[in-house]
């Protein structure tokens, strides 16, 4: 049995990054825990140490007994039992072993009861737990609902609900209904309130993931008469009150094991979470900002997978004499698979740095005021965690795919038999780029940041960091590319047509996306040699990518959209 | 009510792969070329204690075991696990012992701890196979003992009930406290590190150990009294020389062979098709058939 963690030095590379002193130092607020905390490091190393051995026990978990259960979960699936979620014996199994090694509420701190970690390496065991058992992670990664209600909720509200989520009960977070998915402005779910101050739910949930859980957290209309996004507030519910019932289970095409249900409010007694009618346009948006970076993990988690699937499977192989991973057709494909991986991964933890810090900032000036300083560099962090979770979810569940597509390729006929774990792995990938967000949707965060220079902004920035003389032609590739980007975005924009503009953004997000993920894995291969050949392969795919957007671009003659409409 | 257990645990060589060099010249093992782990069934015997401290709070769980220096790291590992404390029996004299010598020397170690209610073993370990030891240490205190333990279904402060694994079944029994019970590879296994504790414990640290430490270490250990994983000498346990190490060992190891790998362990299989189904997928998934 592996360990996920110890045989990935790619993990290792990626949780050493220097952001990681800074973010650690703020975190820890200078080390100061040590005091009050026997669990608490001392200085950074220490802390790095911990982190370090924290997700040994995660990689331990994941590939003796998570990945172990995975296909056993995958047939057996939950069920609906008098309301209520059984979930497969191999995902009770997982979560007492998650509970039992104290990884639930791992981002909360120390006072509620969690293990004080920075979002990066988090989400490092997010992607771990993600390859083990991609529908597992979404039960595990839930524990996210906590910092919603860390962030907004008021101090009695996190000592109440926290520390239970640290212990191990699973959250869950209320959005969809029947006529609300994408636009959530249209929740109907009703909440009234009752003389003593609490609020009854009513109505009915749908495509709620793990819907029966321990603590939820629910989008509902607070304000009597209201139809947009501004009468919606945020409440938890606590299922040791009752109210909620499942009345069904969706029968998925992957993630099996993730029970998704359909709920019913009868008077279900709620508690206000933060201040009205800011539950979509200020808390959600928040949430599904951290639910887009876990799916991002998500993502990559499968990718990564995929990879070692399609690697062993072509090594072991044998066609015409000869393995055929011999063969340039099967290699390419894997040196391809290989270099999205590692790019997803490197915006992935970019992205989580950036996160981290932001937040960090954000979660010092609760205790004290921010030197002008330290306000700045917030709002830098913040603006960059912005444009780059849309990418990392957006375009790393892509790659996720399209590795999954290619993993089973490799595999030939076997790979579509059910004989393989890749039909599973395929199945499990297909909802990355579906939920919390489609690509599509990903794509209408992302294109602010394209018109208002964010990547541009951030490209350059990475350009600017002195790389070894070895690399420096992929730079001289990069910096064309950018031009092309640029060139490209110029074009759009010159144009001047909303529909025109919407019509090119996912080519534009996409040019940008790649531009900085090559950059990120250039950057990666001058700190690690490890990754030369990534940054070299993935080099060339953005070239061609990027020379295909802006020929489309630039071939492109605005009268011909009306050929695109239905 | 709250119980003192001792938890007798082995740092065993990993002996599912034995090589050439598995044996020295003398009959006894050569640990240095087999990497050392957690005797299996002593984490399932310290799991068993873990679910007695959760269930009765105040109960403290102290893991002992006899062998070298590095031994410390399996106090740690059960400390991950939410072990209070350690014991390390470590003295050149102890080196060389047989299960006669071995249970003598705990069994001091035993009284000089003093204060306990309850002695938990694995059934046996890997690397000797005897099964004795737990049972001999009973014998020497004076206690009840109860083997082949597969769960501890209730425990009073004046007598344990315990499940035990035999051939033909399964048997419930009660023994008066204090005890010796050795736990089989069949009870529940060991829970993971916890996170949290691992960060408590990491720095635990033996005496000997604490010697090549730097001074922040140091004094950090000093200031979290926790960290001392306890090392004791034969003398400190006043052992007689003669019960212990080569001289206490009547028996002597004449050579071992490296058989080839059967099966860990007979198991049956119910007359379902669940059942039935599952041990063909075991028996695929392990190149046994297919």
């Amino acid at each position: 049995m592996s360990n996920f963690y110890n045989d990935n030095p790619d993990l290792k590379h990626h949780l050493s990054h220097p952001l990681m002193e800074k973010i650690a130092a703020l975190k820890e607020r200078d080390y100061a825990d040590a005091e009050t905390y026997d669990y608490a490091p001392y200085d950074f190393n220490d802390a790095m140490d911990s982190y370090n051995k924290v997700l040994e026990i995660v990689g331990d978990i994941c590939g003796g007994v998570i990945a172990e259960n995975a296909e056993g979960v995958d047939a057996q699936g939950p069920r609906v039992v008098d309301g209520h979620v059984e979930y497969a014996d191999g995902t009770k199994q997982n979560l007492e072993l998650c509970r039992k090694a104290g990884l639930m509420g791992m981002a909360m701190p120390r006072r509620l009861g969690g293990l004080n970690f920075p979002i990066t390496p988090y989400i490092m065991a997010a992607e771990i737990v993600s390859r083990a058992d991609t529908g597992f992670e979404n039960l595990w990664g839930l524990q996210d609902c906590a910092e919603t209600i860390y962030e907004f909720a008021d101090e009695d509200q996190k000592k109440r609900f926290i520390p239970r989520v640290c212990q191990g009960e699973t959250m869950s977070m209320d959005l969809t209904e029947p006529d609300a998915g994408s636009d959530l402005q249209s929740v109907m779910l009703k909440a009234t309130e009752q003389p003593d101050g609490t609020w009854r739910l009513n109505g009915v949930k749908r495509f709620i993931t793990n819907g029966d859980s321990d603590i939820h957290l629910v989008l509902a209309r607070s304000e009597d008469g209201t139809k947009d996004g501004r009468g919606l507030s945020m409440f938890i519910y606590d299922k040791r009150d009752g109210g909620v019932t499942v009345r069904r289970i969706e029968n998925k095409m992957g993630i099996k094991g993730s029970p998704t249900c359909e709920l019913v409010y009868k008077n279900a007694k709620a508690e206000l979470c933060g201040s009205r009618r800011l539950g979509l346009i200020k808390y959600v948006m928040a949430l599904m900002n951290g639910a887009r970076l876990g799916i991002a993990a998500q993502s990559v988690g499968v990718s990564e997978r995929a990879y070692r699937e399609a690697l062993a499977y072509a090594k072991d192989r044998k066609q015409f004499g000869k393995a055929i991973i011999e063969f340039p057709a099967v290699y390419e494909m894997l040196a391809v698979m290989k270099a999205k991986l590692d790019a997803s991964r490197a915006l992935l933890y970019e992205t989580a740095r950036y996160v981290d810090l932001y937040k960090l900032y954000e979660d010092i000036a609760k205790e004290r005021s921010l030197t002008p300083d330290e306000r700045k560099e917030m709002k830098f962090y913040s603006k960059l965690a912005d444009a780059c979770t849309p990418l990392a979810k957006g375009l790393g569940s892509e790659y996720c795919n399209q590795n999954c597509y290619d993993c089973i390729q490799i595999h030939g006929g076997s790979g579509f038999m059910k004989d393989y774990a890749c039909e599973r792995i395929y199945r499990d990938a297909r909802i990355t780029s579906i939920y919390e967000g489609t690509t599509q949707l990903q794509v209408v965060a992302a294109i602010r940041h394209v018109t208002t220079g964010t990547y541009l902004g951030l490209i350059d920035s990475y350009a600017q960091i002195p790389v070894s003389e070895e690399l420096q032609p992929l730079r001289d590739v990069l910096a064309k590319l950018t031009a092309t980007y640029k060139e490209s975005v110029e074009a759009v924009m010159a144009v001047g047509d909303t529909a025109y503009t919407d019509f090119m953004a996912r080519r534009m997000v996409e040019m940008a996306g790649f531009i900085i993920m090559a950059h990120l894995v250039v950057l990666d291969a001058n700190r690690n040699e490890s990754f030369k050949k990534s940054a070299q392969v993935y080099v060339n795919l953005v070239q061609a990518e990027v020379a295909k957007h802006a020929e489309f671009i630039k071939a492109f003659k605005a009268a011909e959209l009306a050929d695109y409409m239905a | 009510m709250s119980f003192n257990i001792i938890v007798l645990a082995k740092q065993v060589p990993d002996t599912r792969n034995v090589g050439k060099d598995a044996m020295k010249a003398d009959g006894t093992i050569n640990r240095a070329a087999l990497p050392a782990i957690f005797n299996p069934e002593d984490l399932n015997a310290l799991e068993q204690a873990l679910r007695i401290k959760e269930a009765n709070p105040g109960t403290t769980v102290t893991v002992l075991t006899m062998g070298l220096p590095r031994a410390s790291e399996v106090i740690r590992e059960a400390m991950y696990r939410g072990a209070d404390a350690g014991i390390v029996l470590t003295d050149r004299v102890l080196g060389g012992a047989d299960t006669l010598a071995t249970s003598y020397s705990l069994a001091q170690a035993v009284k000089k701890f003093g204060n306990y209610d309850l002695i938990l073993g694995g059934r046996q370990a890997i690397d000797g196979d005897t099964a004795q030891v737990g049972p001999q240490i009973a014998e020497k205190l004076g206690l009840p003992q109860v083997t082949y333990a597969e769960e501890i279904v209730d425990i009073t402060p004046k007598d344990i009930t315990v499940k035990r694994r035999l051939e033909n079944g399964i048997e419930t029994v009660k023994a008066p406290l204090p005890c010796v019970v050795t736990v089989n590879g069949s009870a529940a296994e060991c829970r993971p590190r916890n996170a949290m504790l691992l960060q408590k414990y990491k720095y635990a640290a033996s005496t000997s150990e604490q010697n090549a430490l730097d001074e922040t270490r140091k004094s950090l250990i000093e200031k979290r009294p926790y960290l001392n994983i306890a090392e004791w000498s034969a003398a400190f346990v006043e052992a007689d020389p003669e019960q212990i190490g080569l001289p206490g060992s009547p028996t002597k190891v004449k050579s071992i062979e490296n058989v080839v790998f059967t099966a860990k362990e007979s198991r049956r299989i119910e007359n379902n098709d669940e059942q039935l189904e599952q041990l063909v997928k075991e028996l695929i998934a392990n190149h046994t058939i297919g």
